[in-house]
């Protein structure tokens, strides 16, 4: 067996957790959040969503099932870091071309094992989303610790800037069948010519809408509502991305200027976008959702969905004006999880209903919004 | 919605005897059902045969009744009690197979019962393979190709089409009983005529193999809402082709990308969907191809099974309580996460550990039984641990076990390609083999190619191994014991101190040793909480795991404790009757204001509900797994005696360490354990005992026989369960029966004791204080001695002991309990033969009858002796007179002979039931009745029986005869039976013997041309006629006694049944007449 480097994790609040490094050595900042998703770390790395976050995955064992692309849910791993409590050391699954370790490896993202994860998640829960450190090359705490503190927090960062495209592009693919390599939907009626906002997206995102018969044109998160009417979309979707909204005064003038004007979908960052463009708030929450069992209640139907999430800032209820309602509450902890435009074709979700990782539950959203398009583009 | 307000009363079916396939799990479903709803306000009515249970406690239904669970009888209950509901799903496929039944005859029509849960429909298409296909096919779920036979030619055909091998499954079987796997023609020809007759409809499913494929389950949940939420999902550690209750599992999912199990979970929820179940749980099992990802559907359960036991233990969400009150029109969303109390149930759990389950089977009870594991489930119980990791949850599930491992300890077998050849057999000690080919050098890809068990857990194992030989070389450079971070190492792989101690000190006896080398160092497990949220919120109820990380979560407190050690897993002669006693233990100390601390690792039980107990720790019961325990919580004291011999075992070794044992002193429990002590006791007490003699070698036994005179009962001493006992004849017998049972347990001496032929045996269950004796009840067994007393049928109060008899057993019992000082339970067993009576055993413990008695006498002796053993009197307790019994209570012993075929079915000294079933009536016949009835024997009123007994019995079989014939049943004998009996101007027409070259007695019982058969068998005799007609009589449901009092007792309740109908009468009706 290889001998292991030792690596440390530091908490600004002073916590240090020892463990071992794998994949990349060195040392990188990060906020430090935890995942209670069992399965999924391929789509999570890859999750720009989690830029400028080092993730720690509640479940001891990873690495099971080593690394497939077709999992990927952008170009390449965003996390700063990656904290698991033991590392696999057999792959095991038909369609993995690279195990975990090599894959962190060649795009220089370092790994720890051997942390005691549930005592660090217990003490996020506590403490709430720290700042944290991880080094393989300072080997004194005291330092580490001080690095961490050293490091920029999360509030009032513009992470989007870091991940979003440098140029439109379209995107024509959607979910394939794993056994046949061919689409597993075959939309019917016209195609929809969707401009989906890059503020990180995850390209699950999307599979699903072209697997509902859009056309997408991606585009870069600054690019000005202007252009965006100029591509004559049926329809603008925001997407979800890192970082605080509140950060964004660009896109949220942005999504000011588009609402009424063509019919709109948001998801995660999107969502908080819409709230804060329609004039409300957002906040930081504790230690966020980062999972993939969040029950959510869908208040037009009753009926409870099992999302999966990923944010850390949330829409505060009570700064919500009377022009959107609430739609979908999550359940744990009352937040809001769903927002409809009274008068304008919009709605939002903070939770990802293109899941990856996740239940699908919620895959009806895009249904939903195909609909509203439809609806918008017939002549009145 | 919240709870329906229409309907007030609701009926809970049970699952009956333990049987292999349904055992505990549905006493800990069950007992949450009705507690869930009696909380919700609604009047339950309990049916259950099963007098072992928590469930038919008078306190957990408001009407109990310990019935057969027959149409017939049920109907009766529910004329009487006119429930509005039926709750058919937390009783297993008895309680599902009774309701679909009751609606067919339509009972549930005319008294306007409505089936909650679960509806026909929903069970017709779930159980009928061929439905379940056609509605997979509909909504775009695969199923592996399929055909359904109804005929063996039909089912030849299929075969021969989907290709060879092929998988046969009868329909409506418990735990895939009469199914198998079929290589070739010749052996579908057989099996397939085994799974027809199995199957009630007389259908079984030919299946395309999906042998080698990987196998998983989900455990679903789904509301009136349509609300759907997998609880947990399962990975068997063994491919397909074993049943599932016989496969290894772990929880959750290992070796699925989110992506195949998104795929996985879809399915899942249009199965349930279109299967139909809208309030309640599944269980969905699937099969996915290694090589290409493609899943298959394999089969549905639409109710709460062994699995959602084990997953509610598993991720501490408890399936079977939101059942049930999803059933009466809660959703999801509206019940509480007891465990986090801040969210709603309608969510899935998600967790931070491993869950491993392993099967614990009792072949050696069985010789002859194939121990290869199919379709067919084998094993009898299970144990289930926890740990970080899937490596430090298997070692700490195969200590659990109970079977002599440490850990993945090492077998014999050294030679890499015999094990490589033997590990293709999937039997119960394949885990233990590939640790061997591991060791012998065979890589994980030779044995992946041989087993097809997942890469990820070989190399998992291979971990264990490596760091095995790791520790052993670190031995021969310096020492391991004192090197801190080695040992740290050892113990997160879940290396117990009996291992480390073998493989680093040699000797795996000198486990004391590494524990203080790991207290010394520090090494020490904290206890993490399961909590359904991988922490990411509170967790208010202290269920705890051992763990070797680095914050302990346990929070002890300061309140006067107890601390109950489980039973372990089932097997025979150690079930559920010492869950039970343990349960109460918690109940009622918990009600004096004590805390109680319950530990265990069996996952069917109630006793490992996190409900049951104050604080519970699912942990092995082994004495390092217990220190760390009580070392960590500080109890006031630890009861023993209730969980059977797996705690006992530990009362040295935990006295040793200094802690402090409630009850009945250690010494006492070893002197009346200890053959030369006890027989020193009796001797100063004036009480006979049968002649007896120890022996440690074969030519000692032969010695000590001869100067007690053949037959002599022969075993080894302590085990359990009569394993490896034998009545023998002679000096041949004796040398290969002494043989056997001294290799069982080599440590031990040989007991001889005289047999007492012709003696019939009692026993007595008592509660003692150290000052007083009082007598819970007596029994009376009906099969004469000889029979294991688990097996034997029994009868409470005695129906044929003379007063004379039970007043010397009374002064004897209570003799013994001041002598030994006994503060608790204890059971004496005594033979009468020539009018004396003799000691045959004490055992100052709970035994098996404690629920039986309780239940027929309402008194809790479990409870009583809790008291005791904390220091109360029996008379502050108030129990000081034996209770009187109204009416007879005969319990009746379930074997398991269907599933071992090829094993003698003949009752012995060694115990082989896996449960039993009570049958209560004001007459002993009715109540004899009754008891068969329940144990699945319907006793004819008319028709054939079958008579053939060795000469021995010819003189005393007239009586029966006589009875029969003149209840109008026509005689059929063998020659020289029909010899005897026509002596007496009996009747009888003959049958020939196998033997004698002829099949018609086979053929008789196969056609069902006989009604009931009589057969006692000679010594232990080998392949005999008898043999194959108490098999053949076992296989095709023909009730057999193979003793003649057992025979006398059939024919008294033959005579009640013809007299007067049955009828039925509650627990809690009965003894508020009795008061």
């Amino acid at each position: 067996m290889l001998e292991r480097i030792p690596a440390l994790l530091a908490l600004e609040d002073g916590a240090v957790f020892e463990g071992v490094a794998f994949g990349a050595v060195g040392e990188r900042p990060g906020e430090v959040v935890f995942n209670t998703g069992l399965m999924g770390y391929s789509e999570i790395l890859t999750d720009p969503s989690y830029k400028g976050q080092i993730v720690v995955m509640t479940y001891p064992h990873i690495g099971n099932y080593g690394i497939s692309p077709s999992d990927f849910e952008s170009w390449e791993p965003h996390v700063e870091g990656f904290v698991v409590r033991e590392l696999s050391g057999v792959t095991s699954n038909w369609r993995s071309q690279v195990d975990l370790e090599d894959f962190l490896r060649q795009h220089n993202i370092i790994g720890v094992s051997e942390i005691d994860t549930r005592a660090l998640t217990r003490h996020i829960r506590l403490h709430g989303a720290l700042r944290g450190y991880i080094s393989t090359a300072d080997t004194n705490p005291d330092d580490v610790v001080d690095k961490a503190r050293a490091s920029q927090g999360m509030l009032g960062r513009d992470l989007v800037q870091v991940v979003t495209a440098n140029a439109p592009f379209t995107w024509e693919e959607g979910t394939q069948d794993w056994e046949t390599g061919r689409p597993m939907r075959q939309p019917d009626g016209p195609t929809l010519h969707v401009v989906a906002y890059d503020y990180g997206i995850k390209h699950n995102l999307l599979r699903e809408l072209c697997d509902r018969g859009c056309r997408i044109t991606v585009v870069p998160a600054t690019t000005p509502a202007s252009e965006v009417l100029t591509l004559n979309p049926d329809g603008v979707f925001l997407s979800n991305g890192p970082g605080d909204p509140a950060a964004l005064e660009y896109a949220v003038a942005n999504v000011r200027r588009l609402l009424g004007r063509t019919p709109m979908f948001g998801v995660c960052l999107g969502h908080q976008l819409m709230g804060l463009a329609v004039g409300g708030s957002t906040y930081k929450l504790k230690f966020g959702h980062h999972g993939v069992n969040h029950p959510v209640k869908n208040l037009a139907t009753g009926q409870v969905e099992i999302t999966s999430q990923n944010h850390g800032f949330a829409v505060a209820a009570d700064s919500l004006p009377p022009s959107v309602e609430v739609t979908h509450v999550n359940l744990n902890d009352g937040t809001v999880e769903g927002l409809r435009h009274r008068e304008a074709a919009a709605f939002s979700v903070q939770y990802h209903p293109e899941a990856a990782p996740g239940p699908h539950d919620a895959q009806y959203l895009f249904d939903e919004f195909r609909a509203l398009m439809l609806d918008k583009r017939e002549p009145a | 919605m919240p709870k329906r307000t229409d309907i007030h009363t609701i009926l809970v079916l049970g699952s009956g005897p333990i049987v292999i396939g349904q055992a505990a799990e549905f006493d800990y479903s069950g007992a949450q059902a009705c507690k869930a709803l009696r909380a919700d306000g609604y009047r339950v009515v309990l049916v259950n045969s099963n007098p072992a249970t928590i469930m038919t406690d008078p306190e957990l239904a408001d009407q109990t009744y310990i019935e057969p669970l027959t149409v017939d009888v049920v109907t009766q209950i529910i004329d009487q009690e006119r429930p509005d509901a039926l709750l058919p799903t937390v009783g297993g496929q008895t309680a599902l197979n009774l309701a679909v039944d009751l609606a067919e005859a339509g009972v549930l029509e005319k008294y306007s019962v409505e089936l909650i849960g679960a509806s026909v429909p929903v069970v017709r298409l779930a159980e009928d393979r061929l439905l379940f296909r056609e509605a997979m096919q509909e909504i775009g779920v695969a199923t592996p190709k399929s055909g359904l036979a109804s005929t063996l030619e039909e089912a030849l055909a299929i075969g021969d089409e989907v290709g060879y091998p092929v998988i046969v499954r009868p329909s409506f079987t418990l735990g895939g009983r009469g199914g198998g796997i079929a290589y070739s023609k010749p052996e579908l020809e057989a099996l397939a005529d085994r799974a027809l007759r199995a199957s009630p409809v007389h259908q079984t499913l030919i299946e395309e193999s999906v042998l080698g494929w990987k196998e998983f389950e989900l455990e679903v949940m789904r509301d009136k809402a349509d609300n759907f939420v997998v609880v947990c999902s399962i990975e068997n550690f063994d491919p397909m082709g074993v049943h599932t209750g016989d496969s290894i599992t772990v929880a959750p999912i290992q070796t699925l990308t989110d992506r195949e199990y998104q795929t996985m979970r879809d399915m899942a929820r249009r199965i349930i969907r279109r299967v139909g179940v809208e309030t309640g749980g599944s269980n969905i099992q699937f099969a996915v191809n290694p090589k290409d990802g493609r899943q298959v559907v394999i089969e549905m359960n639409p109710r709460v099974s062994r699995s959602s036991a084990l997953a509610s233990k598993a991720t501490g969400f408890p399936i079977a309580k939101i059942a049930a009150r999803l059933a009466v029109g809660y959703h999801l969303d509206e019940i509480r996460n007891d465990i986090t109390r801040e969210t709603p149930a309608s969510f899935e759990p998600t967790i931070d550990y491993v869950v491993t389950k392993i099967p614990r089977w009792d072949f050696a009870k069985f010789p002859g039984a194939d121990p290869t594991l199919t379709t067919s489930m084998k094993s009898v119980g299970e144990v289930m641990a926890m740990g970080r990791t899937f490596k430090e949850s298997l070692q700490k599930a195969l200590r659990s076990l109970e079977i002599g491992a440490d850990g993945l300890t090492p077998g014999p077998l050294r030679d890499c390609d015999a094990l490589l050849k033997l590990i293709e057999t999937p039997t119960p000690e394949r885990m233990f083999q590939i640790g061997d080919a591991l060791r012998a050098g065979a890589s994980t890809a030779e044995i992946h190619a041989h087993t097809s068990i997942d890469p990820w857990f070989l190399g998992q194992l291979a971990e264990i191994v490596a760091f095995e030989s790791e520790l052993a070389r670190a031995s021969q450079v310096g020492d391991p014991l004192a090197d801190r971070a080695l040992l740290r190492r050892a113990k997160r792989m879940g290396f117990s101190d009996r291992q480390i101690a073998r493989i680093v000190l040699g000797d795996a006896r000198r486990e004391m040793d590494v524990r203080a080398a790991r207290l010394a160092l520090g090494v020490t497990p904290v206890y993490e909480r399961v909590d359904t949220c991988a922490a990411e919120f509170e967790a208010y109820t202290p269920y705890l795991y051992s763990t070797y990380e680095t914050h302990d979560e346990a929070e002890p407190t300061t309140r006067q404790k107890i601390m109950i050690l489980g039973s372990g897993p089932n097997r025979i002669g150690q079930g559920i009757e010492f869950d039970y006693c343990c349960c109460h233990a918690a109940f009622s100390l918990r009600d004096l204001g004590y805390e109680t601390i319950m530990v265990n690792c069996n996952p069917e039980t109630v006793s490992t509900d996190y409900d049951t107990s104050d604080r519970l720790y699912f942990e092995p019961i082994t004495a390092e797994d217990v220190l760390n325990i009580v070392e960590r919580e500080k109890p006031m004291g630890v009861i023993l005696q209730l969980g059977g011999q797996t705690p006992l075992k530990l009362a040295l070794p935990l006295q040793a360490a200094g802690v402090p044992i409630l009850g009945t002193s250690p010494d006492a429990i070893d002197l009346a354990e200890d053959r030369e002590r006890f027989g020193r006791l009796l001797e100063r007490l004036g009480i006979p005992q049968p002649p007896n003699g120890t022996a440690r070698s074969l030519a000692e036994a032969r010695h000590v026989a001869r100067a007690i005179g053949y037959p002599v009962l022969v075993r080894p001493s302590y085990v359990l369960g009569g394993r490896a006992m034998a009545i023998v004849y002679d000096d041949a017998e004796l040398e290969q029966f002494g043989r056997e049972a001294l290799s069982v347990a080599p440590d031990h001496p040989l007991l001889i004791d005289r047999f007492l032929d012709d003696a019939y045996e009692v026993d007595v269950d008592a509660v003692a204080d150290g000052e007083r004796v009082v007598i819970g009840g007596i029994l009376e067994h009906i099969e004469a001695a000889g029979i294991h007393s688990g097996d034997s049928a029994a009868v409470l109060p005695p129906y044929k002991v003379s007063a004379y008899h039970l007043s010397i057993m009374r002064e004897y019992t209570e003799a013994l309990g001041l002598a030994l000082g006994v503060r608790g339970l204890m059971n004496v067993q005594f033979a009468i033969q020539d009018d004396i009576v003799y000691v045959l055993e004490v055992n100052p413990r709970a035994s098996r009858t404690v629920p039986f008695v309780s239940k027929a006498t309402g008194v809790p002796l479990a409870k009583i002796a809790s008291h005791i053993m904390v220091g109360k009197t029996l008379a502050e307790i108030g129990f000081v007179e034996e209770p009187a019994v109204d009416g007879f209570f005969v319990k009746e012993a379930v074997l398991p002979f269907e599933r071992f075929p090829g094993v003698d079915p003949a009752l012995g000294p060694e115990m082989r039931s896996t449960g039993e079933v009570m049958g209560h009536a004001s007459r002993f016949g009715h109540a004899f009745a009754k008891a068969e009835i329940a144990a699945g024997d319907h006793l004819p009123t008319s028709g054939k029986a079958l008579i053939s007994v060795n000469d021995y019995d010819k003189s005393n079989i007239l009586k029966i005869a006589r009875d029969l014939h003149s209840m109008g049943f026509d005689l059929l004998a063998t020659a020289g039976t029909a010899e005897w009996l026509r002596r007496v101007g009996l009747p009888a027409d003959v049958i020939p013997k196998v033997s004698d070259g002829s099949q018609a007695i086979l053929d008789a019982m196969r056609t069902h041309q006989v009604d009931l058969v009589i057969n006692t068998p000679l010594g232990r005799s080998a392949i005999s006629d008898g043999r194959l007609m108490r098999m053949t009589a076992r296989q095709h449901g023909v009730p057999l006694f193979t003793t003649l009092s057992a025979a006398a007792a059939a024919v008294n309740a033959i005579r009640a049944l013809k007299s007067k109908q049955l009828r039925v009468r509650s627990l809690q009706t009965h003894h508020a007449t009795e008061a």
